[in-house]
């Protein structure tokens, strides 16, 4: 029961690779630009999750065995996530003029339409 | 001193009523029109004699001084904005005033303007009562009368110019009256195009006098000619002369312009008498006279005006000898008045020419109102060749005219007999060789008039139809009248100017002394040796009897002149008759060499056909170099631009640009533009890299 119950950080990392893993299934096949742009959210929000649950994994442990580094007792995976949240919002908003200012031109949102810069 | 002070109205008066025939004269009646336009120039007579009158007592008053009435500034301003430096180098001011001017000269003008002219508007109701546009004619008439007066009365030669400008335009007018006959417009036309040639030697001399004397205006120029400060035989003062000779000789018809005059009879004959014969074409002499101080200054000018005057008189002479139209024979016996007037100038003897203007002003309007007395009996006919015996059925016009004859030719007793001896007689002290030429021109003069006479009034009848002969008749009062009167003044007209040898005064002379007694002259050239009375009396003996002889020629020649006689210079010489005929073929000369008439295949001959070769050798030869330049200069330009799009650009600079492009294809194969590509592959090489260390 204990074992059922526990939810170790291999499910976290698991789950980080599966949400990884279905981004980047969508960047490479969805023609949507903004379904590209959801699904580069599940990659950084995969990263996410695999820095928050490394960082509780290493909390506690000696700095020897990798464990905190320092004064701040191992919460630089935690910090870095939210690094990640903010610069994952300026992408977006970035991403998102841009996808409107190609969209008054092309009139279309499709990826493979983006040609302009091929030789 | 009323008529003095308003002296300008007597051009306005005229002006008034060509005024209101302009605007009303369509709708007024011919009765109405006659009142008007007769009544402004008789008004205006009986206003110059007044002025006349009065000027003689305030002449005698103020030392014989011409009187100047001056009614504003027309030209020029007194700010110092119009000022120029004279040939002299001191400042003088552009200005020409609305000034009227009376000295003896003009006054001698004024009367046998207004005058003569009066007479000829009285004459014209008669004349002109049939015809389609009277109240047009005397509208003209006014109008002339007004631009004839200005010229007179003008106080500088500015203001005479105006009026010089104005009787051509209705010369041109009124030679064009019958406008839908094409000679008459072409008439027209030809005596505005030749008198715009001597204007234009006018306006040039006339500018050459403002620039020697710093003015405009008479008194000025002559008081600056006769100050002494130009030397005689001043090369300027020639120029200036000659160039206003030159208008002289347009507007007075002298060699070699005269060709106009001729063609001018084309108009009403009233006109011809008026304009062409007694007032207009006296302008010239008048200019000459007026600038009388200049021309003495001018030795060969005064030559130049004096050998014009004797050929033109000769030549116009001995081309009259020969014509039938009535009016062209009184028309080349005009050119060779007015060549005598030169001739009188030239010597010197303005007076003596001034003389002849006032009295030939009188025979030859009677001579050309006769004309057209004639003319109108024979319902229109001119051809002396179809008249013949009209003596006896228009009794007046031919006493009237035979008085007239009598003057102009000279025989005694008659106006012309005092002015042309006198003309003759200061040729002679002049040169004898002038005297000659005057002398035989005498002696043509009387031969032609005669002929005109035995032609028309005396030799048997060549009517042509008996219609005409039935429609003989006199004119109406309103046309022998003045032919009366006119005649009356060619006999006493003379009387004026009886000279000193014939036990008269020369009154005339004396009367135009202030304006031609010139004391420079007197004090540099010692007088004139005066000819012994003896010899005046046997030149004068000598052209009566060239006069005589005339006459005497004429009527072995004319008396009996049936149909189809033959003229004795053409049984004597044939070829001579054709020339004199066509006149020295002197339009057909024109023709040749100045109105291009005439062509020789395609090349047109004399000055247009050089021009006409000028304008080819622009056309061809000036601007074909300007195109063959341009022609290279496209040329180079395309070689240069095929070396620089096909050696430059294609092979400098984008060879190696298609060198890099070719080169590069390979690599271009890899971009091929999806980005999901790009991005799979890249995937792919993290997966791939991710086995390779894992499995390592």
């Amino acid at each position: 029961m204990d074992a059922m119950l526990h939810i170790s950080t291999l499910h976290y990392l698991v789950l980080s690779a599966a949400l990884f893993l279905l981004g980047v299934i969508g960047v490479l096949t969805r023609r949507n630009v903004i379904i590209v742009l959801m699904s580069i959210e599940l990659i950084l929000n995969a990263v996410n999750l695999n820095l928050v649950a490394l960082s509780h994994y290493w909390q506690g442990m000696s700095p020897r065995l990798g464990g905190g580094f320092g004064d701040v007792h191992g919460l630089h995976g935690q910090v870095f996530a939210i690094f990640i949240i903010t610069d994952a919002a300026a992408e977006a908003a970035v991403g998102l003029g841009i996808l409107i200012a190609f969209f008054r031109n092309k009139e279309t949102v499709n990826v493979d339409e983006v040609n302009l810069l091929k030789w | 001193m009323i008529f003095l002070n308003h002296i300008y109205l007597i051009p306005l008066l005229p002006a008034f009523g060509a005024a209101v025939m302009f605007f009303f004269g369509r709708r007024l009646q011919k009765s109405s029109v006659s009142a008007i336009c007769v009544g402004v120039v008789v008004l205006a007579f009986l206003m110059a004699c007044g002025c006349v009158l009065q000027y003689t007592t305030w002449a005698a008053a103020h030392d014989h001084q011409p009187y100047e009435k001056i009614v504003y500034t027309w030209l020029g301003t007194d700010t110092g904005h119009t000022t120029y430096t004279t040939y002299s180098g001191s400042p003088a001011t552009f200005r020409a005033d609305a000034g009227f001017l009376l000295d003896p000269l003009s006054a001698i003008w004024l009367l046998f303007v207004t005058g003569v002219g009066m007479l000829i508007h009285i004459y014209s109701i008669g004349y002109m009562g049939h015809e389609g546009g009277y109240y047009r004619f005397f509208g003209y008439l006014n109008l002339f009368m007004f631009s004839m007066l200005t010229l007179v009365l003008a106080n500088n030669y500015v203001l005479l110019f105006v009026g010089w400008e104005g009787v051509g335009l209705c010369s041109y007018l009124l030679i064009g009256f019958y406008f839908h006959r094409k000679s008459a417009s072409d008439a027209a036309n030809k005596a505005f195009l030749v008198n715009r040639i001597g204007d234009a030697g006018f306006i040039l001399g006339m500018f050459f006098v403002a620039w020697i004397c710093g003015s405009f205006r008479f008194v000025d120029v002559t008081a600056a000619a006769r100050s002494g400060q130009f030397h005689i035989g001043d090369p300027l003062i020639t120029a200036a002369t000659l160039l206003l000779f030159v208008g002289a000789c347009g507007k007075s018809a002298q060699l070699p312009l005269y060709v106009w005059l001729p063609d001018a009879m084309e108009g009403p004959t009233p006109v011809s008498a008026l304009i062409h014969a007694a007032t207009m074409v006296t302008a010239g002499v008048y200019m000459v006279a007026r600038s009388n101080a200049l021309f003495v200054l001018a030795p060969t000018s005064m030559l130049v005006v004096a050998i014009v005057g004797a050929l033109t008189a000769i030549f116009a002479a001995s081309i009259g000898l020969v014509q039938n139209d009535i009016k062209r024979v009184l028309a080349y016996s005009t050119v060779s008045q007015l060549g005598y007037m030169f001739l009188a100038l030239g010597v010197g003897a303005f007076a003596a020419g001034v003389f002849h203007v006032f009295t030939h002003a009188f025979f030859k309007a009677l001579l050309f109102l006769g004309a057209g007395s004639v003319i109108h009996a024979m319902s229109g006919e001119q051809d002396m060749r179809n008249m013949g015996a009209l003596s006896g059925k228009i009794p007046t016009t031919f006493h009237t005219m035979f008085i007239a004859t009598w003057a102009i030719t000279g025989l005694p007793l008659m106006a012309g007999f005092f002015s042309k001896d006198e003309i003759l007689w200061q040729a002679w002290k002049f040169n004898h060789y002038l005297w000659a030429i005057g002398f035989i021109t005498a002696l043509m003069t009387s031969f032609y008039m005669f002929r005109l006479i035995y032609l028309t009034f005396w030799s048997p009848s060549r009517v042509t139809s008996h219609e005409i002969e039935h429609h003989i008749h006199e004119s109406p009062k309103s046309m022998t009248v003045p032919l009366v009167i006119l005649a009356f003044f060619s006999i006493t007209a003379g009387y004026l100017g009886v000279s000193e040898s014939m036990g008269g005064s020369n009154r005339f002379g004396k009367f135009l002394e202030p304006v031609f007694a010139n004391p420079v002259v007197a004090e540099t050239t010692p007088a004139t040796e005066e000819g012994s009375k003896g010899t005046e009396w046997l030149l004068m003996l000598l052209s009566v009897a060239a006069a005589g002889a005339g006459w005497y020629m004429a009527s072995r020649a004319y008396a009996n002149a049936g149909k189809g006689y033959v003229e004795p210079i053409d049984a004597a010489a044939p070829p001579v008759y054709d020339v004199l005929l066509n006149k020295y073929y002197v339009d057909e000369g024109y023709d040749y060499v100045f109105t291009g008439r005439r062509k020789v295949g395609d090349v047109r001959l004399g000055v247009m056909g050089l021009g006409e070769a000028s304008s080819w050798f622009d056309a061809n030869i000036v601007d074909g170099a300007v195109n063959a330049a341009g022609w290279i200069t496209r040329l180079t330009a395309t070689i240069s631009k095929w070396w620089d799009t096909w050696i430059i650009d294609g092979i400098g600079v984008n060879g190696p640009a298609i060198l890099a492009r070719m080169l590069s294809y390979p690599a271009r194969l890899f971009e091929w533009g999806l980005v999901q590509w790009y991005a799979l592959v890249m995937t792919a090489g993290l997966a791939g890299l991710l086995f390779y260390y894992v499995y390592h």
